[in-house]
Formats: structure tokens, C-alpha cells, sequence
């Protein structure tokens, strides 16, 4: 290949089949401890009811095992491997020393039901994180129940609902910008909403005159993403707010790209009634593979009564505990409290920061991005000209010329040792290549990123089909993702012959 | 800033090569009048050291150290410390959803191995990568039943979690689904005689837990019967996951939801845990949440994908299966390792000593207080009725560094005096027998007191 790249070069590669098929009987990397009280008879005990055989589950050794992911670990790419440009992903450095505390053994082994009395250190931190989340955003209380951020939308929503139930009527639709996430749309359906578009301007922003022709009394909130998946501020966000407050609506921020505002602008200020945020995007909490996540609900006051129980509160005495008496409450969202493992983390990441790292952060986040802006422009075409914040988004115009697109340039890019950007998204720029490089990036490891994009520009000039065929350095080619889903096989069976596994007793 | 990998040097090479005069050009896009002109009133800038510090503060306030008899959905197991090691790997845990699989094999391949054990442990033929938690998996597979039926009523045992009862009411609430309750008898599973009642033409499906609530094995069985001959599906979520070990799983049901934290995921103060839903290949197009497939690559050799995303929210948008997006990946890991780990062997040994420790404990309980719904089979959870109020007894057992069982009155305000008592291959002897020597303790002075009332009155 004529462009050698300066990030990566190939690795041996180990082969490691699945699990089951290193199973054999009589391996085994378990031992309990003698049992201190009588045995007893499964069958005596259980009756018709017992279980007579666990199937097809592997038996093998601890080296085995340690092997076994360690290899399939190796076929990952990582934050700690390198930039992973995922727009609106905010895949930011993991602290360790989030991991570290979020391990201590009163705080990863607290039981949800224990005692008030003896949960003071939960408390707290659910307490001093909940402070902290509400100065960010500038509202005035919060829910940390949702589990993630299309779960902390539908709590928004639900919320939405009740206040505008209180107020009358809950009405009919919730207005969605044409450049929003799938979760959004999604989680109206979820809450019983019907959904009505919301056309973008020129520049990439909500068409205030076309939203204030479409505000009517049957639309209970709009759900925005501010900056919006272009990266782009929404610079008549105080009329846009007015339009819906006037009609009674709410205006609902989904806070997705809050990497770009933290310490430097709060909703709260420019008139969000309610938002969720990513604790794992915003506050650095690992996306561990796609989860967990969390996404705690920030709301201004005559939203509070709505919030889902229980709510955190603070006792006569006080300590802290739990208020279940909340008659408004849109009701319960999950079991227990949240993703509370979570919270740690969250709150780990703010203390480490503080006010002057938070607003570092985001200018450095926001810098980044437009440094990627200005390297990529001319090899990329920039279908908006608007200012970017945190992230950037290209088109493939230029190179679709040629027949290559977003999703192959993307899988040529792991070949230079870069994560893809996120593909085709959103869906109001066609063949989109969005870029948010966040704050984790160095300008060395930036650099390269833009030297690897111009270089994939100038191979789909003099080679379209060798960038077609990409990756080429990856332990596997492109995978058939047609025949994955025309005839799925979503588990493994064993060789109907000479199988080397354990079958059923 | 220790996290940021730049100098004052590079901002400023940076921002002269952006063409931006200094670093508030780059905000002008905001109104002014927004912009925040003073610092965050959150605490300052720690050292690491003091973050530790802080942290260890919180957790010996955190009932560090105390014998624990609480289940009730949150299960206490001892945790393998390889499931750490391996998770801590930064290609998974710094890794993304593994939509770029040529470089997200490693996620992939373990999902699929995940998705192939809780299918061998459910009975069931597919299983997706993971939920939320059990509670919204219940509730997410309700939601499931209903689109496979076209029907919406929904008949759901008492039995089942109470906060698991409280997300499905959440969820329902605004998608027109009528919730009928079935009360639970004597020995502590569902009244049939009600059930048959209730479910009719109309019912999407029924919905249990087994082992429920109370730790009481269900007639799922009979229960799935009822509920077939009516043309309405069965749902049965599991809570506690290790009973699947020495347990029949429910394999007459249509759909299983169940919470995996049992598996080698820490209690964690209630989060994050990881829900999964299981079923049968015909109903996979109606399932919420991600799948992993095999395929092949241009070579010919095997790899996995994720597939079926036809279902999902970023490519049908308001018609999904459901809004899930980023799930559990993490700690579906850590339920795949410890799956992984005990086996085929040691799964049923692990729950055969869950067996052993509450069955002991049972006995001894019941010398000195009733034990309820001892009729029926159950795994490692029973209820003990006392005198005394159980919020005292949670009260003075504290004092002795015991985390006594559950007062049951807050969600069953029937069961008065009763608490749910939960023992795992963690609980020991020693513990057994010093919580039910206290509570002996109480129900003789309590026995004593109530003589002296009695004769009082009769004074």
C-alpha cells in the first residue's frame, strides 16, 4: 500500500474459538468452601421442580478463561488504544481512580434495601453528585433513576406528560427537529406521543419561523438537542423557548452534546424546562462495549412534584433517606435507585476536575474539534458552515464521486489505527462523517487523525476499490451483514458429530 | 488538568491555526447573556489521593463489613476476582457499542457466547445482549407480548417484585395496557382458581416471577395452561439467577425476563445490574434490545455482527420495538465470565449450597418464630413472621453488625409483622445462628410482655 500509516501496523492476531468448544467434562475453574451447615436432598426439597441438567454450559479451566477474553479483548479497539472520533458518542479517557472507589467494599456491596441508617455514604453520594449535576445544568432538581439516555428521555417525557395532564390536558405530539437521535421519535411512541417533524434551516438549526407557525396547544414539549447533532449551537435558543412557553409547551433538552457546554453556558439560563444528561458521555463513565450507562433527568421546579419516586431527601435528624410519599410522581422507572455504580464514577470524575478542569474541559473539547474542522476542510466537503462546537460534521460529496462512501472511508480509517467517526448520521446530511475528537485528544495524536483522513482522500482519487475493500489490516474483512440477518444465528449449537464439548447427561 | 493531554503551549498553536483570537471566539455562538461569567459552585479540584479519601469515608458510613440477609432482587455472591481482572482490560471496558465489528470482535464474540448460556439456562432459543435490569426486562417483555398478540390486558402476579409491579404500572400507564393483579394463597404462590378467572380472550399475557417474591417456586406449568388455553402468552422473570442452577426453568413460558446480577455482577447499592429477555425463535422480530449474529467475512471465516436492527430505534425511529439504546455490555461481561466460570458443574453446586444455608436457616428460624409459605418449594429466600415489629429487629441486629431480612409491611401491608429472609453460599452459620438467636431473644420478651398485657387486661 502506497500510504504506509504512522499509527498502526499489524499485530499477530491469536485465533480463539468459542468458548464451548474448549469444553470438556471434568474441567473446572470453581471451588466452594466445605458447606458449614447439613446438606440436603435437591429432590426432598424441590421436588418435580428440580433441575436435572444445565445443557450445553462449557466446563473449563481459570487459565482457560483468562485466555480465552484476554484474546478476544485483543480484537477490540479502545479509548486506551486511541482516538475514537464517534460524533455525539463523547467517548472521552475513563479515570482508573473512578474504577478504584467505585470497587471500595461499602460502596460496591451495599445492599439497595439496607437500612437508611447504615446507607449515609450512598446517600451522600447520591446527595453531593445530584448538587453538582443541578449547578451544571442550571435547573433545580434531579432524578438519577434512569438507567441511560433514552431511558432518562422517556422519564423526561413521562414528565411532560403529567405536568401538562396537571395543567388540563397532557395533548397529543412532541416536536422533533429532523437531525435527531432514533431514540428520541422512539421514546414519544414509548410514552404515547405521536411525533411531528421539525424542518432544519439553512445553517443546520431549528427554523424559528417554521416552529412558530407549527406550535399549536396539541404539542406538549419540544425535544431538542442543544448543540444539535451538526455540532452546531442553537443561536435563537431564547425565541425558541419563548415560542413554546407561550403556547403552553415545554422545551425539552436531550443532553446529549453536553460536552460542549459544561462550565461555560447552563440550559437552565436559556430556558430548558428539563433534560437528561450521559453520565457515560458527559462524565466519563466507561461505555464498557454499549453500557451501562446512566441518565439522570435535571427538571426547573414545577416539574419537580412529577419526579419519579423515591426522591432523595433530608430527614428532620439530619441524615439522609429516601421520600416514597410523593402523590404527583410519574411513578417508578427501574428498581431501586439507578445506575448507582454510576454515580460514583460521575462524581469522581467532577471532584477531579473541579470548576476550572469542568470549563477547561469543554473549551478543550470544543478547540478540538474545530482544529479537526480546519485540518479536514478541502479534502472534505462541509455541507454547513455554521460554527462547530464540540464536534464537526463532513460529507463524503467529494469522494462519492468515485463511488466510495462514508462507511468505507470510515473502514479505511481503522487501518491507519483510528476508530471510525460516526457513519451517515444524521440523517439530514447525506453521507455524513460526524467527528467529535473530545478533549482527550492531543494535537500529536490529532495530527495524525488529519494526516490519515487526507491520506484516505488521496487513495479513493488513485485506488477507489482498495478503500472499497477496507480494512485490510483487521482480523477479519467486512462481515456479511445481509446473510447475519436474512438466516440468524444467534447461538452456539454444538456439531450434530464429533463435537467436543459436554453435551446434556 | 491531569486528563487533558495538552499544553498552554498547544491551545495556542491551535487556536492560531483555527484562525480564533482566543478561546471565547469559539464560544461567541452562544448569546452572550448566557455565557457563565463565573466559576460552578461544585467542589474544587482534588488530588487523587484526596478522591480516594473521600470515597473511603462514604463507604465505611456504607454498612462495610455487615452479615447481610437481604435479597428481595439484590443478591449477595461471591464474585470470582478474575470477572475484575478481565473486565478492567481497556479494549472492553474503554470500548464502544461494537457497531464497527471488524474492530469489535472481542464484544461481539463474547455477547454471542452470552446470548448461547442464558439460552442453555432459560430453556428458551434466543436471548438478546442485555437490558437494563430486570425490572424494565419484565416490562419490556410485557411490551414484547402485547405486539406478538395484538391484545393489551395484562394479568400479573402479586408475587411478582413489588418495584418490578410499580415500572410495568410506569410503562403501561400511557399505552392504553389494563393491569389486573392475582392475589397469591396460603403457600405463597398464585391463586389459580383467580388467575383462570381472570385471564380471558382479551389478556396479552400473564405475568410471574419464579422462584417469586417471597423465594417460592411457581407452578409454571399450570400457569402456563391457564394462560395458553386463552391464547395469551406467558411472561416469568427471574430474579434471582443462581436458582436457575438447581431450579427447573421455566421452559413453558413464551417469554423470560430475567435480572442476571446474581452472576458475578456487585450489589453496587442497586445498579448497575443487567436484565436480559429470552424466547423463542419465532418471536425474535418483536424483541427489544441488541442481538449478536454470526456471519462470515469476505474470506469465508467467522465473525459476529449485530443484527436484527431493523427493530431498532436508529433505523425505525418512532416505530421500534422499543427505545433502547446503550444497554448493560459491561455488565453482561461479567455475567458472561461468571457463567463461564462455575459452569456446567458449579452452577448447580453453587445453588445447591444456596439450598443447603436457607434450608438450615429455615429450620432454626422456625423454632422460635412461623416461617410462611413453607408448602411449597422455594430457593434461598422464606419469610419470617415475628412478634416483634421487624423494623426493630432490624434495628437491634444492626447494633451486632447484622443486616437483618426485609420488612415485608411497606409493600404486602397484609403480612404485618413479616420480613423476607434471604441466605446465600456467603451466609454462614455463625451468622445464621447469632441473627436467629437475637430474634429468639425478642420473641420470648416480646411472648412475655404480651402475657403481661393479657393479664393486665384480664386484671
Amino acid at each position: 500500500m502506497k500510504h504506509m500509516t504512522r499509527k498502526a501496523t499489524r499485530h499477530v492476531n491469536q485465533n480463539e474459538g468459542l468458548i464451548f468448544e474448549k469444553s470438556s467434562p471434568g474441567k473446572a475453574a470453581w471451588k466452594l468452601p466445605p458447606l458449614d451447615v447439613p446438606d440436603v436432598d435437591a429432590k426432598q426439597l424441590l421436588g418435580d421442580c428440580e433441575r436435572k441438567d444445565l445443557g450445553w454450559m462449557p466446563e473449563v479451566s481459570e487459565i482457560e478463561i483468562i485466555r480465552h477474553f484476554t484474546r478476544l479483548s485483543t480484537w477490540n479497539y479502545a479509548i486506551d488504544l486511541g482516538m475514537y472520533p464517534l460524533g455525539s458518542c463523547t467517548m472521552k479517557y475513563n479515570p482508573r481512580v473512578n474504577e478504584v472507589v467505585a470497587r471500595l467494599d461499602g460502596i460496591a456491596n451495599g445492599h439497595p434495601y439496607q437500612p437508611e441508617k447504615a446507607s449515609q455514604g450512598a446517600l451522600r453520594i447520591i446527595k453531593t453528585l445530584s448538587e453538582c449535576l443541578i449547578e451544571i445544568t442550571g435547573m433545580d432538581a434531579i432524578t438519577l433513576q434512569p438507567a441511560a439516555g433514552a431511558h432518562g428521555e422517556m422519564t423526561g417525557l413521562l414528565l411532560v406528560r403529567a405536568y401538562q395532564e396537571a395543567k388540563g390536558h397532557p395533548r397529543k405530539k412532541i416536536l422533533i427537529p429532523d437531525s435527531a437521535h432514533g431514540t428520541n421519535p422512539a421514546t414519544a411512541a414509548m410514552v404515547g406521543y405521536a411525533v411531528e417533524n421539525l424542518k432544519s434551516n439553512a445553517q443546520g438549526m431549528v427554523d424559528v419561523a417554521a416552529l412558530a407557525a407549527q406550535m399549536n396547544e396539541d404539542i406538549a414539549a419540544l425535544m431538542l438537542t442543544n448543540p444539535n447533532t451538526l455540532g452546531v449551537f442553537e443561536q435563537e435558543i431564547a425565541r425558541i423557548a419563548e415560542i413554546l412557553h407561550a403556547k403552553g409547551g415545554l422545551l425539552y433538552m436531550d443532553g446529549a452534546n453536553m460536552n460542549a457546554l459544561v462550565g461555560k453556558v447552563r440550559p437552565g439560563d436559556f430556558g430548558v424546562d428539563l433534560m437528561h444528561l450521559n453520565l457515560h458521555k458527559t462524565f466519563s463513565t466507561p461505555h464498557g462495549g454499549g453500557g451501562p450507562g446512566s441518565g439522570p433527568v435535571a427538571v426547573k421546579q414545577m416539574l419537580e412534584p412529577f419526579l419519579p419516586t423515591p426522591a432523595l431527601a433530608t430527614k428532620p435528624d439530619g441524615t439522609l433517606g429516601f421520600d416514597y410519599n410523593r402523590p404527583q410522581s410519574v411513578g417508578r422507572v427501574r428498581a431501586f435507585y439507578g445506575n448507582f455504580g454510576m454515580f460514583v464514577r460521575a462524581l469522581a470524575y467532577i471532584f477531579a476536575n473541579g470548576p476550572d478542569g469542568l470549563r477547561q474541559t469543554t473549551e478543550d473539547a470544543v478547540l478540538n474539534a474545530n482544529y479537526i474542522r480546519k485540518g479536514l476542510e478541502g479534502g472534505y466537503e462541509l455541507p454547513y458552515s455554521t460554527p462547530s462546537m464540540h464536534e464537526v460534521v463532513f460529507s463524503d460529496k467529494l469522494q462519492a464521486r468515485k463511488g466510495v462512501r462514508t462507511m468505507d472511508i470510515a473502514k479505511r480509517l481503522i487501518d491507519y489505527g483510528f476508530h471510525p467517526y460516526t457513519t451517515a448520521f444524521p440523517l439530514i446530511v447525506p453521507g455524513a462523517l460526524m467527528i467529535e475528537p473530545t478533549e482527550s485528544e492531543s494535537k500529536e495524536e490529532m495530527d495524525l487523525f488529519i494526516e490519515a483522513m487526507h491520506s484516505i482522500a488521496a487513495e479513493v482519487e488513485e485506488d477507489p476499490q482498495m478503500v472499497l475493500a477496507a480494512p485490510h489490516s483487521t482480523r477479519v474483512s467486512r462481515l456479511d451483514e445481509v446473510a447475519a440477518a436474512r438466516k440468524p444465528v444467534l447461538r452456539w449449537k454444538p456439531e450434530p458429530e464429533g463435537n467436543t464439548g459436554s453435551g446434556p447427561a | 488538568m491531569r486528563y487533558l493531554p495538552k499544553s498552554p503551549a498547544d491551545r495556542e498553536v491551535i487556536l492560531k491555526a483555527i484562525g480564533a483570537r482566543s478561546i471565547d471566539d469559539l464560544f461567541s455562538p452562544i448569546p452572550a447573556q448566557y455565557r457563565l461569567q463565573r466559576d460552578l459552585k461544585v467542589p474544587r479540584q482534588m488530588a487523587e489521593s484526596e478522591i480516594v479519601d473521600w470515597f473511603r469515608e462514604r463507604s465505611r458510613e456504607n454498612g462495610d463489613g455487615y452479615a447481610i440477609f437481604l435479597g428481595a432482587g439484590a443478591y449477595y455472591h461471591y464474585r470470582p476476582v478474575i470477572i475484575d481482572s478481565l473486565i478492567s482490560r481497556g479494549e472492553f471496558l474503554t470500548a464502544y457499542t461494537p457497531y464497527q465489528a471488524e474492530i469489535s470482535q472481542g464484544t461481539l464474540q463474547s455477547i454471542f457466547e452470552f446470548q448461547t448460556m442464558i439460552c442453555e439456562l432459560t430453556g428458551m432459543e434466543v436471548a438478546n445482549a442485555s437490558m437494563y435490569d430486570g425490572s424494565t426486562a419484565a416490562t419490556e417483555a410485557v411490551m414484547m407480548a402485547v405486539r406478538l398478540t395484538g391484545r393489551r390486558s395484562v394479568v400479573v402476579g402479586r408475587s411478582v417484585h413489588p418495584e418490578y409491579r410499580e415500572v410495568l404500572r410506569t410503562y403501561a400507564s400511557h399505552q392504553s395496557m389494563p393491569l389486573t393483579t392475582v392475589p397469591f394463597v396460603d403457600n405463597g404462590r398464585l391463586d389459580l382458581k383467580e388467575l383462570e378467572r381472570l385471564v380471558t380472550k382479551e389478556t396479552a399475557c400473564v405475568l410471574i416471577q419464579s422462584p417469586n417474591f417471597f423465594g417460592t417456586v411457581e407452578e409454571v406449568a399450570t400457569v402456563a395452561d391457564i394462560a395458553h388455553k386463552q391464547g395469551a402468552m406467558l411472561v416469568v422473570s427471574i430474579a434471582e439467577a443462581v436458582s436457575l442452577g438447581i431450579v427447573e426453568p421455566p421452559r413453558q413460558a413464551d417469554i423470560i425476563a430475567m435480572e442476571a446480577q446474581s452472576f458475578g455482577v456487585p450489589l453496587g447499592f442497586g445498579g448497575p445490574y443487567c436484565g436480559v429477555i429470552a424466547t423463542r425463535e419465532q418471536s425474535v422480530r418483536q424483541m427489544p434490545g441488541r442481538l449478536v449474529g454470526q456471519t462470515v467475512d469476505r474470506n469465508g471465516k467467522r465473525g459476529f455482527v449485530l443484527t436484527l436492527a431493523t427493530r431498532e430505534q436508529h433505523i425505525r425511529r418512532e416505530k421500534a420495538t422499543s427505545n433502547i439504546c446503550t444497554n448493560q455490555a459491561l455488565v453482561a461481561l461479567m455475567v458472561n465470565i461468571f457463567m463461564t466460570i462455575y459452569g456446567k458443574v458449579g452452577l448447580r453446586e453453587l445453588a445447591r449450597q444456596n439450598l443447603a444455608k436457607t434450608a438450615y436457616a429455615g429450620q432454626q428460624f422456625g423454632k422460635h418464630a412461623r416461617v410462611l409459605f413453607s408448602g411449597a418449594p422455594r430457593f434461598n429466600e422464606f419469610v419470617v413472621e415475628t412478634s416483634e415489629d421487624p423494623y426493630a429487629i432490624h434495628g437491634r441486629l444492626l447494633g451486632h453488625k447484622i443486616i437483618a431480612g426485609l420488612p415485608l409491611k411497606k409493600f404486602y401491608p397484609e403480612l404485618g409483622n413479616a420480613a423476607l429472609w434471604c441466605c446465600t453460599e456467603l451466609t454462614t452459620r455463625t451468622a445464621i445462628d447469632t441473627a436467629v438467636g437475637l430474634v429468639a431473644e425478642s420473641e420470648r420478651s416480646v411472648k412475655s410482655a404480651k402475657e403481661a398485657d393479657v393479664e393486665e387486661v384480664t386484671r
